[in-house]
């Protein structure tokens, strides 16, 4: 039997893939498909003052304008925790892009031109689109007071606001304080497909949902509400994604969908264009003002701060962006006293959802720098200033949770290691180092259907969505070590409603460990049953009869799966089906809601090449080091780390998604917003990772996933820093900034960037 | 619509004749009318690659030509890369690098790679990263693709001291 778990296997659906044979959403072909487009304004905020459609209605080839007066009243609002988001813009729109009606019709083509033939009469109004700006005495409020009653914040701009904190908390007496403010911008998730959304109705009674959607549950749940149907009258396939990165988490354009299909009768779908998928989920925007205070020899006496964080006009899932990012406000780092007050301010800007490395990376774009002027200010060298303060194995990280659950300071070595940190350095370059940690959700279920069938094959069936990370590939590694059966033998059916069990989310990289463990239980419970099956056939005893190695050994013989369900059922027949689930414990009196199962904790090191003239830069080693646990597909594992990392070269180096004085985009599209290509690839680009088999997951693997995208930026902007001698506070650090930052400091140089 | 052009072109070795609109993409026509939906949409203005497609040996954007330009020509597809069964040496390359994730890129990205070894049989890492900056991929960081491009070039030439053909 060929060992699975630890192997590069070639990824599950690889061959769909490079032959481009995988059907994504887009590419699906239903019978009497119709084409759905948006009808939105070409402003922010504004008030509806009439909706004619009579104009579109006459297009030939349009089935439906579907219009607010179309739906039932009140507006039906859903969400992931507040039901604040209505299907279509009820009275007023809060941001660019918010649809006021939608247009179904025979193509695409026809569906757009109807969709401009939609008049409505509209009032644009002052919008808030800056954290400054909604907190200033009378902004307009972007929800109604209504909307949340019992809210303390209702007359306010604030969604909520978490305060965390241990020790004590006027412990500020340090020998260095520093205080400083953050910024980090909104960016766009950019994964290459775009959002496609799609609806049927289904007999009896009830309607079918495909959508690029990496949680089918959630959305099930919202769909049901917002049409008012039971669960099961609903089914969600979350299809195969072509990227998403938390953009597309959770629910969107569904419901207006399943209206949509209910009331033409036909299957409908709405396909979004890229630049429509920037105004459907972004992230959240960071201001972070951090006072820190050190002991003389560098370790951290307090550290405050308070956060705020720029969110859409509905709550989305921001409350969980906010309040974990918040509570692990101590980094990877032992911090006596901590006090962190986050909040989350709606604003008239798009939505903002959960984006890689959840609301990390605002903070610890902070928390980093902080250390790395602390380490300036203090003369200590930057990787043992951290050293210092990086806690062991074992050691609490924050009170009452989870003990630190690696060797992180090996981890941060590592890393420092292979950029070559103590080798001098060539004139013009600078090193930095960062580094990334958070959890994954906590509190939640996964629960895996395992079907063994009569030839010894097996199917999963699972509510986890493939979005390119290739879950379905580590878990058929791991079944086919659970079952010891060949890893060509075993099929993943995902994220359908329809047919698998409930899983909570594809997210905060939880998969591998809690659907992992999920698929080990059930494959157990085959194994027992199959072993019972054939004890009984044989008539001996089950505590007579084993099963090792995909043999199932009686005391007189041994059989194979085939055999001995065939022995049980007869030739051909019969089936063995596990249900395996696994739970993280769910703690009321948490401020999350349940401990960390385990901490995901990657560590960066880069060093650039500065042009001082022109404050060009280019990034010429990136370092990570993943503390994993256990690599199930070792090429799986480092393709996240590099993709992740890459992508947060972009958020560190070039990406903005930036709203003119009246909130609407300047660069919205592919020409206009730049991400990494091939020639921002750093010249040099190592991938490491350490496995002590010390995770909750299945062989002790611990997940992998987020991490690559938290703390890249503060580690590019220390190397920077460390090669100019100026500091930022503000990203992206483009080579513009850089610039005028170097020409600032010829005239007042800066005490806080590292020598 | 404004009245159809016939077209005559040949896609994957087979001849199609079509009645476009003018003002019909190439893109289009293979994903909505020949239903060659390996061919991918995302931002529609030819800055991402992932409709990618051989025009006559040359890597073009097919969301940025229009059918009617197609008259005449050879356009090759990533359904008509492997031989049946058997994976072009690309496509085995990608998979073997680990350089696919969720495989939306990956079509125009084999595509251009395909026609960076035609005219470049033996390309340096840098050429391979100009060849392909015009593919956007959002969940690789690119390193493994580029890995793959620089395997499989080997593996596209002819043994001994035979042209390239």
């Amino acid at each position: 039997m060929p060992e699975h778990v630890g192997q590069s296997v070639k990824k599950s659906g690889g061959r769909e893939r490079v032959t481009g044979a995988l059907q994504f959403a887009a590419d699906m072909q239903m019978p009497g498909l119709l084409h759905a487009k948006l009808v939105t304004l070409d402003c922010a905020r504004a008030r509806i003052l009439s909706i004619h459609a009579a104009a579109a209605e006459q297009v030939e080839g349009v089935h439906c304008v579907l219009t607010p007066a179309d739906l039932p009243r009140p507006m039906p609002r859903y969400g992931p925790v507040e039901d604040d988001r209505p299907v279509l813009a009820d009275g007023e729109t809060k941001y660019y892009g918010d649809p006021v009606a939608v247009v179904a019709a025979e193509t695409e083509q026809i569906a757009a031109a109807a969709a401009e033939r939609v008049r409505v009469q509209h009032e644009e109004l002052p919008g808030v689109y800056t954290v400054e700006d909604a907190l200033a005495p009378g902004a307009p409020l972007v929800q109604e007071p209504s909307l949340r009653p019992d809210s303390p914040h209702r007359d306010s701009n604030v969604y909520n606001e978490w305060h965390y904190a241990w020790g004590e908390a006027e412990a500020d007496e340090a020998d260095l304080v520093i205080e400083e403010t953050y910024r980090f911008p909104m960016q766009v998730h950019f994964a290459i497909e775009p959002h496609v959304f799609a609806a049927a109705p289904d007999e009896p009674d009830g309607v079918v949902i495909w959508s690029t959607v990496q949680h089918p549950f959630p959305l099930r749940r919202a769909v049901a509400e917002s049409l008012g149907l039971p669960a099961a009258k609903v089914r969600v396939v979350a299809t195969e994604m072509g990227g998403a990165f938390g953009g597309k988490g959770y629910p969107k354009f569904e419901p207006l969908m399943a209206f949509l299909a209910l009331r033409t009768g036909r299957p409908v779908r709405l396909a979004l264009s890229l630049a429509e998928s920037f105004l459907a989920g972004r992230r959240a925007a960071g201001v972070v003002t951090m006072r820190s205070g050190f002991s003389r020899d560098g370790r951290f006496v307090f550290n405050r701060s308070r956060a705020d964080y720029l969110i859409g006009a509905y709550a989305d899932i921001t409350s969980s962006i906010v309040s974990k990012a918040a509570y692990i406000g101590c980094g990877a780092y032992r911090i006596p006293n901590l006090e962190v007050t986050a909040r989350a301010v709606f604003s008239h800007t798009p939505p903002a959802t959960a984006y890689r490395g959840f609301g990390a990376p605002q903070y610890l774009w902070a928390l980093e720098a902080q250390i790395d002027r602390a380490a300036r200010r203090l003369g200590i060298e930057r990787l043992q200033m951290r050293l210092r303060n990086i806690p062991d194995r074992g050691e609490e990280l924050i009170p009452g949770d989870t003990p630190v659950d690696g060797d992180w300071k090996q981890g941060l070595s590592l890393a420092a290691e292979a950029v070559g940190w103590h080798e001098p350095l060539p004139p013009g370059h600078g090193r930095g180092l960062a580094i990334g940690v958070k959890s994954p959700r906590p509190g939640a279920a996964s629960q895996a259907l395992a079907r063994l069938h009569h030839d010894g094959s097996a199917t999963l069936m699972v509510g986890t969505t493939e979005m390119g990370q290739g879950s379905k590939t580590a878990f058929s590694q791991i079944a086919a070590r659970a079952l010891g059966i060949p890893f060509e033998k075993i099929k993943v059916v995902c994220g359908d409603t329809g047919r698998v069990p409930f899983d909570a989310v594809t997210a905060s990289s939880r998969s591998t460990v809690c659907m992992g463990n999920a698929i080990l239980a059930a494959c157990e419970e085959i194994k027992r049953k199959t072993a019972a099956l054939a004890a009984d056939a044989h008539g001996v005893s089950a505590d007579r009869v084993s099963v090792s190695d995909g043999m199932v050994h009686l005391p007189e013989t041994v059989l194979n799966y085939a055999e001995a369900i065939c022995s049980s059922y007869g030739p051909g027949e019969g089936e063995v089906m596990g249900l395996g689930e696994f739970r993280l414990p769910r703690d009321p009196e948490h401020p999350l809601g349940g401990p960390a199962p385990f901490w995901e904790i990657i560590f960066f090191a880069t060093e650039v090449d500065v042009d001082r003239e022109t404050g060009q830069y280019r990034l010429t080693k990136l370092v990570t080091v993943a503390d994993i646990g256990k690599a199930i597909n070792p090429a799986a594992v480092k393709g996240q780390d590099e993709g992740g990392s890459l992508m947060s070269v972009g958020q560190a180096m070039m990406e903005q998604f930036i709203l003119d004085e009246r909130g609407r985009p300047v660069n919205l599209g592919a020409l206009d917003y730049r991400i990494p290509t091939t020639q921002d690839i750093p010249l040099r680009t190592e991938s490491l990772l350490v496995e002590n088999a010390d995770g909750p997951g299945p062989f002790g693997a611990k997940g992998v996933g987020e991490s690559g995208a938290t703390a890249v930026a503060p580690a590019i902007a220390s190397a920077v820093a460390q090669a100019t001698g100026a500091s930022f506070t503000e990203l992206p650090l483009t080579a513009e900034r850089v610039w005028r930052r170097l020409k600032q400091q010829e005239r007042a140089p800066d005490t806080s960037a590292p020598d | 619509m404004s009245s159809s052009l016939p077209i005559t072109v040949t896609v994957n070795g087979r001849e199609r004749r079509l009645d476009v609109a003018p003002n019909e993409t190439l893109l289009a026509v293979l994903r909505e009318r020949l239903s060659l939906t390996g061919t991918k949409k995302s931002c529609g203005e030819g800055e991402c690659g992932a409709c990618t497609v051989l025009v006559d040996g040359r890597a073009v954007n097919s969301c940025l030509m229009l059918a009617v330009e197609a008259d005449g020509r050879d356009v090759l597809t990533i359904e008509g890369l492997a031989s049946g069964d058997e994976l072009h040496p690309l496509q085995e390359a990608f998979l073997e690098a680990g350089a696919v994730q969720c495989g939306f890129c990956t079509p125009g990205m084999i595509m251009s790679a395909v026609a960076l070894l035609a005219t470049n049989p033996d390309p340096t890492p840098a050429e391979a990263k100009e060849a392909l900056c015009g593919s956007l991929c959002r969940c690789t960081g690119y390193v493994r693709i580029i890995r793959a491009v620089l395997d499989a070039a080997p593996r596209m030439r002819p043994v001994g001291n035979g042209t390239h053909n």
